[in-house]
């Protein structure tokens, strides 16, 4: 039986076992250190040790910490916002688009604002995929539509009515300042105020997006890092048989 | 002494191939220009500032000709008529027409007219960046030449001054090279901001002042120091030569200026980019500017095994590109990248490859090599171990510029214990590393000659598609990083303009004189 109350793991069981990094803005030296120890015990770090310390510039210095945290994790306290969906291989999911639409679904993605990075919605959609899974565009039953990187909201709601999409997929990359945030939150007013909302499965991924934000913030998934095109696809075919959109009769 | 025994008549039938390719979009470069070709043509005449609407007073000007006049002529038409008419400067010009106070449509029926009142204009600034390439040129004969690659490493704080803490920090802890980057959608900006600026994401505006801020603050560092540390910033997107001609006059040493980067990956159109870049490379030509190009992000797109060839295919070409724009190869930094999966076995033999085979097909250039960035997972220990072997294939191949792989990759723009530990990386394998190349030899038509040669065999293939091609097919084609561009798609189309027959530019044609006299 596994604990539910737990610590972190060093060697042995728990002893609370953490290391942190971090750079404060002091010079370095003896004042910096015990400056470094001051916060890892306010962070909750029993008998801190500074076991490097470094000058970044005369201005700047460098720690690493190890130390005992004092505080415990309750695992039943905790809920973990996740997809209500089965996940399926690139297989499984062809097998269920045959099987189950009349015709094939269309997928309309791009990195969205002035966010230029493609890595992520490449990563998802190009024939090449990443990391030995194929992108959308090598499913059967799919067509995918990558529009690329700095496209407006309003251009990518354009493209997805023309294209007559069923679902949506926004990339967001450059997270600084919470930009990403202001830029999801507009799509989704747009969506909305033109009505549309109904009309697509519309998904987020990007590095700093999970399940809880596209929640908050309206969309019906979001994908964060180590997920894959057939993690999207799998929520979105399965999204669109429970809308019954393009069903077989 | 190649190690790779490269196939030396290919190489050649390389360069011959690209130069076709260049030489017939170069046909078409001087047949027009663009509204920020004229733009920087006034830069260059002295114009600066903004209106009280912060717009650019040689975006002004240039809108107001678009409109009521023929741009077709020329800003330096209108510039000419209107010195000789008003007897004021061009600045002055620029603000009246700002004011309402002057139309300039009243010279286009005019015809040519004598030029030379505008040479006092261009001549001043032209002193200018020749007092910035002499202060370089002084400084870094007063250093002793580096014989390791340049560390080179990016702030991007959005915020000049804080900027500039990182890049102190950054120098002391021993980067060679600063390269603040802009603010995500610079690019696609049609006007330069103005002044000093503190809010931008994921990057900095590149303005004139701020320039001049993180300059100074690297010239005092470098007294400090006593080694010379290099600025970078961005002449790309659509406000190309206009960065350009603000770099030469700041003292940048370095600026990304690529022939196909912004109509690959901005989506800018071709035309535009390629008449940009050749205004722009003139003019870094000029002021001794080292150009970065950005090759490496082909293989961010597409399989950087799969791949390889499209890069060097496409460093042939710009190389070709700013030889057209009278540069000299020690100022054409190519790019390259290592972004080889991790997971493929003997990845390393490959990367070393492929980074000495650009050393040897391009021996003068200051090659520019960029990190792992596409398999950086946001493991940070992972992320340290690939950056470590990436920095010994840059010290073993010899590359010129060394931008530093970053173990926050994927995370976060770099904080500035990021960069330390980057640096701390670099320079223990700088000094490890340090004549391990001259030390080594390679294994006759072993993995990794066997892989260099079959890198240039398929780009002199490729190179010799896109000659029958011709370059805006193949951009159509999505050879380059599969992305599709066709020749009136893309942004910054409706500033392109065909040169009439009584066009001038004065600018333009000192700094071809000039540069031609250099030779």
């Amino acid at each position: 039986m596994s604990n539910k109350v737990i610590r972190p793991y060093g060697d042995t069981e728990n002893d609370g076992k953490i290391q942190l990094s971090f750079s404060l803005p002091t010079p370095h030296g003896p004042l910096g250190d015990e400056a470094a120890k001051a916060l890892a015990i306010k962070m909750g770090v029993f008998d801190p040790q500074v076991v490097s310390s470094s000058a970044l510039s005369d201005e700047f210095s460098f720690y690493i910490v190890y130390g005992t945290t004092t505080h415990l994790v309750d695992l039943d306290s905790l809920t973990v916002e996740t997809l209500e969906h089965e996940s399926m291989s690139k297989d499984e999911i062809e097998t269920f688009i045959e099987m189950h639409f009349s015709e094939p679904l269309v997928f309309v993605g791009a990195s969205t604002g002035t966010d230029a990075h493609t890595v992520g919605i490449d990563a998802i959609m190009n024939m090449k995929g990443y990391a030995g899974h194929y992108g959308l565009e090598r499913y059967k039953g799919i067509k995918a539509y990558n529009l690329g990187g700095s496209v407006d909201n309003e251009v990518l709601l354009e493209k997805a009515l023309e294209l007559n999409a069923d679902v949506i997929l926004i990339s967001q990359t450059v997270t600084q300042k919470d930009v990403h945030v202001q830029n999801l939150t507009k799509f989704i007013e747009l969506l909305e105020a033109e009505q549309l909302r109904d009309k697509f499965i519309v998904i987020i991924g990007g590095a700093r997006i999970n399940q809880g934000l596209a929640k908050e913030l309206g969309y019906d998934a979001g994908f964060g890092p180590r997920k894959y095109a057939f993690d999207v696809a799998s929520f979105a075919v399965q999204s669109l048989y429970k809308k019954e959109r393009k069903i077989k009769r | 002494m190649s190690s790779l025994n490269l196939d030396k008549k290919m190489i050649t039938s390389c360069r011959l191939i690209a130069r076709n390719i260049a030489q017939d979009v170069q046909d078409m470069i001087d047949k027009h220009t663009t509204t920020s070709v004229e733009r920087a043509t006034l830069r260059m005449l002295g114009v600066d500032g903004v209106d009280p609407f912060d717009v650019p007073y040689v975006n002004v000007v240039i809108n107001h000709i678009t409109k009521t006049c023929q741009l077709s002529l020329g800003v330096s038409y209108y510039m000419a008529h209107a010195i000789k008419d008003t007897k004021m400067s061009p600045q002055e010009i620029a603000e009246e027409i700002s004011k309402g106070h002057l139309d300039l449509s009243k010279y286009t029926k005019l015809g040519p007219t004598n030029l030379s009142v505008l040479n006092p204009y261009f001549e001043s600034i032209l002193q200018k960046i020749d007092e910035s390439t002499h202060k370089r040129d002084h400084w870094l004969s007063e250093t002793k030449e580096k014989t390791t690659p340049l560390k080179y490493v990016i702030v991007a704080t959005g915020n000049i001054y804080e900027d500039i803490k990182q890049a102190v920090s950054a120098a002391e802890l021993g980067a060679d090279v600063i390269a603040v980057i802009r603010s995500t959608g610079q690019s696609l900006l049609d006007f330069v901001p103005y002044g000093a600026t503190t809010e931008g994401f994921g990057g900095t505006f590149a303005t004139q002042e701020n320039f001049r801020l993180m300059r100074k603050a690297l010239d005092d560092v470098s007294k400090k120091l006593g080694r010379y540390v290099r600025l970078v910033n961005y002449a790309s997107g659509l406000c190309m030569p206009e960065i350009a001609t603000m770099g030469a006059i700041e003292r940048l040493d370095m600026m990304l200026n690529d022939s196909l980067y912004g109509i690959i990956f901005r989506d800018i159109n071709m035309k535009r980019t390629f008449i940009d870049q050749y205004f722009s490379r003139l003019l870094s030509a000029y002021a001794k500017i080292t150009i970065n190009t950005g090759e490496d992000n082909y293989l961010t797109t597409s399989d950087a095994f799969e791949h390889a060839h499209t890069v060097l295919a496409s460093q042939f070409i710009n190389e070709q590109f700013a030889k057209l724009a009278m540069m000299e190869e020690k100022y054409m930094g190519l790019g390259h990248a290592f972004e080889i999966d991790p997971t493929i076995e003997n990845s390393f033999l490959y990367e070393l490859s492929q980074a000495l085979m650009a050393r040897e097909i391009f021996p003068d250039a200051p090659l520019k090599y960029m990190p792992p960035t596409k398999h950086m997972t946001g493991d940070i220990f992972m992320g340290t171990i690939q950056n470590a072997l990436f920095n010994i294939a840059t010290v073993t191949s010899k590359q010129s510029i060394h931008l530093l792989g970053m173990m926050t990759e994927a995370i976060h723009t770099p904080f500035v214990s990021d960069r330390a530990l980057a640096l701390n990386n670099a320079n223990y394998i700088e000094k490890a590393f340090k004549d391990f190349g001259n030390e080594i030899t390679f294994k006759k038509d072993g993995i990794i000659q066997k892989r260099a040669d079959e890198t240039l065999k398929n780009a002199f293939e490729l190179l010799q598609t896109i000659q029958k091609e011709g370059m805006f097919e193949t951009l159509k084609m999505g050879r380059f990083a599969g992305i599709s561009r066709t020749e009136t798609g893309g942004k910054g189309l409706d500033g392109v303009i065909e040169k009439d027959q009584y066009y001038v530019n004065p600018v333009l044609d000192a700094l071809v004189r000039r540069l031609e006299v250099k030779r």
